[in-house]
């Protein structure tokens, strides 16, 4: 059993826990213990404010969104209903004063996250004992408070901030390059004699034939030039905070607080990049828990009531959790009916695909697969169908700045399709890296946007340059594209600059609009 | 878990964004007109962090639900990174909507503009009531329980009873016994002040205009309130007759007629003689016109000025607001009569920015 040691649940919410535990593991849920806290809303409200996690560092923006959730509680606008950490256990909230019923519903809903961090892939190089670092993190960053003063701490994290998204969310898959302690400087000797002459062995009278001299000069030219050519970073570099982390000219405690934002940027990414998934994963399995388990005749209006609330979408606003279960629960049903594979997909009838069925009964086990292995994008790349998208009435909507308003510009599937694979690419934030780090051979800073259609805000990425000269200390630049231009933003510390350049084509682009 | 602290460097941060803004806030009237009761509701800029992320221009998303192409739709969701737009986040600018007392407001003016406080003159004379827990009763909150009379009632009703027993000196109090604090209203005297405010409403003086009068007034209101604990406020427009009106009045009249100033003097200084006994009240005369007036009355309105309005006043206080059809010179002719009256002020407004200099002409100097 999960209780944890720290668990205040009355007798009745712990006797509610273990029911729907049971139900959610005969389902074949797995995931790690998990502690409910029952708690009043003004608490809740505060640790949802801190990011889940109550022992934080302390920080101004915690207190802002402190003070926009509980104003949208008392006025009642909004209502958190349920907070889950990924940790090892894992922590779960619940409302003192949601009535039963709710409470089931959010422990129902809780196990359904809880797996789904547990296993999927996403999930699987994030820190499991969060809950710990996060109070070491806020530990020595109250440190760093007493030891240099309150604003300057602050300060330097709000110009961490600034940059927290410029992580690379692939990394802690690949390894892109050596560890920093793989170094051994004391063998750089031998590899220079190694670069100047590669050679093979060979016995003395065959040398003249295994290395000729001419191939040796030119391999000898070649490593000449590489070194010449060579620049910080070789490649461009998408970790922009670890870039900054090992090359900017940081005090020992601001390199230390900016590796804390960078650790948690890290351990937030995975959730980012599977909302839908996460919120379709855990509604679809408190409503099989509830409806086929846990809900009683009495209930069950309240309960439909509240579980459409969850769902209920708006048009310019998608409603992930209702996304989500929607296609879980499509790609569940044509696994079942066999309705996958070349023979459907080549299938032109429309009522003939949609009376399919092979009896495969494949569903299940399906949509267990689908929540290990996919994120977001992949999720929706795969599963989305022109069936899907026309059933749900999807749109693609867009900015008309002529009526300065949203308009919906088309519900063609591939359309649709592709704007959503767009707003879900890098967790719907641009795509930036270090290109040159000392860029001029002035130590700037050289970075650059992925043109994909998007502008950047301008007065953010103002704003944005100016906190990164901060941690730089040195001019800052980002080459984007602007009213179709290449454009290069930049601060030198003192004054902006926005210097425009030829126009471009963007390759692809056609393709989106 | 000390979310407080939190809260409280995010509102020491808000009070910091809103001082070094407050020249825009005062000579833009942004708030004004949004007043609700003692707060008001500013745009504070920039309190979010900022972040490279996608604007308006190419962005997009996905929605769901029935419509044509072409189709408007109302304002888009403001989730930050939901898949509902590319990250774009139309709704929310770059501004927080924060609340402010307009007390707390009052105060950063003052600051701003260091302007002295007013030391009032006056014997006291609206008594306000204030609280104070001064009585005992037999009832109340346990949280106002009076715990040594209770004790000392129970000890007298065991002592008369002869319950009391001294090798065993308990006191138990019963209900009976139970002693409350409990407070009375205490009349505080208090020193007032009576501002009268006087516009010229003729043709000349256009929305414009009145607009720089209403946003001057409501500075002067919101600092002389926190001077002063209940503050009296007149109003007086005037064309070629004057009359009293209501505050809505005063700032939406339009008249045509021609321009006497003097009829305004009178009916200010019939108004004090009558309601503000100079001895009790502190108070405060502000006019504003575009300066024409007929040529004739110059001299009847000095009159009024030097022998009633100056005299009764702690200040006196005259703005010529520049108007599209020409100023007038009543200010010039002003500046000759009393060129160093230690109560006068002048000051001339030509735009919106120019309120903020005039402010602190007025109110600078401390009367």
């Amino acid at each position: 059993m999960s209780m944890g040691p720290t668990s205040n649940l009355t007798p009745e919410l712990a006797a509610m826990q273990v029911e729907i535990e049971e139900h959610a593991r005969r389902y074949g849920l797995d995931f790690y213990p998990t502690i409910f806290e029952l708690i009043d809303a003004d608490q809740l409200n505060a640790i949802a404010a801190r990011g889940g996690f109550p022992t934080r560092y302390p920080h101004w923006r915690f207190g802002m969104e402190y003070e926009q959730l509980s104003k949208g509680y008392h006025y009642g606008l909004q209502k958190i209903y349920e907070m889950v950490i990924n940790n090892n256990p894992c922590y779960a909230y619940l409302m003192r004063s949601n009535a039963a019923l709710d409470q089931k519903l959010v422990m129902a809903h809780v196990y359904g996250h809880c797996d789904f961090f547990k296993c999927n892939d996403w999930f699987s190089q994030t820190n499991r004992k969060m809950m710990d670092d996060m109070a070491n993190h806020g530990t020595r960053i109250r440190r760093y408070m007493d030891q240099v003063g309150v604003e300057p701490v602050e300060d330097f994290i709000d110009a961490c901030l600034s940059v927290e998204d410029l992580i690379d969310i692939c990394s802690p898959f690949i390894q892109r390059r050596e560890k920093k302690d793989n170094y051994r400087f004391g063998d750089r000797e031998k590899q220079e004699e190694e670069s100047r002459s590669p050679r093979f062995q060979a016995k003395g009278y065959m040398d003249s034939f295994v290395n000729p001299r001419e191939v040796l000069l030119s391999k000898q030219l070649e490593a000449a030039e590489k070194g010449v050519a060579r620049r910080i970073p070789e490649q461009p570099e998408r970790d922009v905070l670890l870039f900054i982390l090992e090359h900017a000219p940081l005090t020992s405690w601001q390199a230390d607080v900016l590796s804390i934002v960078r650790d948690e940027s890290y351990y937030f990414a995975p959730q980012a990049q599977t909302k839908i998934m996460n919120e379709g994963w855990a509604s679809y399995w408190h409503s099989t828990i509830m409806i086929n388990k846990a809900v009683t005749a009495v209930d069950i209006v309240n309960y439909a009531d509240h579980h459409s609330g969850t769902l209920a979408s708006s048009p310019t606003q998608l409603n992930p959790y209702k996304v989500g279960i929607e296609l879980f629960r499509d790609i569940e049903d044509r696994w079942n009916r066999g309705a996958f594979g070349r023979d459907y997909d080549e299938c032109e009838d429309v009522q003939q695909r949609r009376r399919w069925n092979t009896g495969a009964g494949l569903g299940r086990q399906k949509i267990f697969e689908v929540r290990r292995i996919h994120n977001d994008l992949t999720f929706i790349d795969e599963f989305l169908t022109l069936d899907f998208v026309r059933d749900h009435k999807l749109f693609r909507f867009g900015y008309n700045p002529g009526s300065e308003a949203y308009e919906i510009e088309s519900r063609e599937f591939p359309k649709v399709k592709q704007q959503l694979l767009q707003s879900l690419t890098n967790r719907g934030r641009p795509i930036i890296s270090v290109v040159d780090g000392n860029y001029r051979n002035r130590g700037e800073l050289y970075l650059r946007h992925d043109f994909s259609g998007v502008e950047l805000q301008t007065d953010f990425a103002v704003d944005t340059l100016r906190n990164l000269e901060r941690l730089w200390n040195r001019p800052v630049h980002i080459e984007t594209v602007l009213e179709n231009a290449r454009a290069v933003l930049s601060f030198d510390g003192k004054n902006h600059e926005i210097e425009k350049g030829d126009s471009v084509d963007i390759p692809g682009l056609e393709a989106i609009t | 878990m000390d979310i407080e602290r939190d809260q409280r460097r995010f509102k020491q941060i808000v009070r910091g964004r809103i001082r070094d803004n407050l020249r825009k806030y005062i000579t833009h009237g942004e708030m004004i007109g949004r007043k609700g009761r003692d707060l008001v509701s500013i745009p504070v800029p920039q309190l979010d962090v900022p972040r490279f992320k996608f604007g308006k221009n190419g962005s997009g998303g996905v929605g769901q639900g029935d419509g044509e192409v072409g189709d408007a739709l109302g304002k888009p969701g403001q989730g930050p990174d939901g898949a509902g737009g590319a990250g774009s986040d139309p709704g929310g600018g770059h501004y927080l909507e924060v609340e402010v007392s307009l007390d707390e407001l009052a105060e950063m003016l003052g600051n701003e503009l260091e302007l002295p406080r007013i030391k009032p003159k006056g014997a006291a004379s609206i008594e306000a009531e204030k609280t104070k827990y001064n009585s005992i009763r037999q009832t109340g909150p346990e949280s106002l329980r009076h715990v040594r009379r209770t004790y000392l009632r129970a000890l007298k009703r065991q002592i008369s009873t002869g319950s009391y027993e001294i090798g065993d000196p308990r006191v138990i109090p019963v209900k009976a016994d139970k002693q409350y604090r409990s407070w009375n209203e205490v009349p505080q005297p208090q020193v007032n002040a009576a501002v009268v405010y006087m516009m010229d409403v003729s043709g000349s003086m256009t929305d414009e205009q009145k607009e720089i009068v209403r946003t001057e007034a409501f500075w002067i209101d919101a600092w002389l309130g926190k001077q002063y604990k209940g503050v009296e406020k007149r109003y007086i427009i005037h064309d070629a007759v004057a009359k009293e009106v209501d505050e809505n009045t005063f700032y939406h009249t339009r008249e045509s007629g021609g321009t006497r100033i003097s009829s305004a003097y009178k009916v200010a200084a019939d108004l004090i003689e009558r309601e503000f006994p100079v001895a009790d009240w502190n108070i405060y005369c502000f006019q504003f016109s575009d300066g024409d007036n007929w040529g004739d009355d110059n001299r009847k309105a000095f009159e009024l000025l030097g022998e009633k309005l100056l005299p009764a006043s702690n200040l006196f206080c005259y703005g010529q607001v520049e108007s599209p059809y020409g100023s007038g010179d009543f200010i010039d002719a002003l500046e000759k009569q009393y060129s160093d009256h230690e109560k006068l002020v002048l000051s001339e407004i030509a735009d919106k920015d120019a309120i903020y200099e005039s402010i602190r002409k007025f109110l600078g100097k401390g009367k």
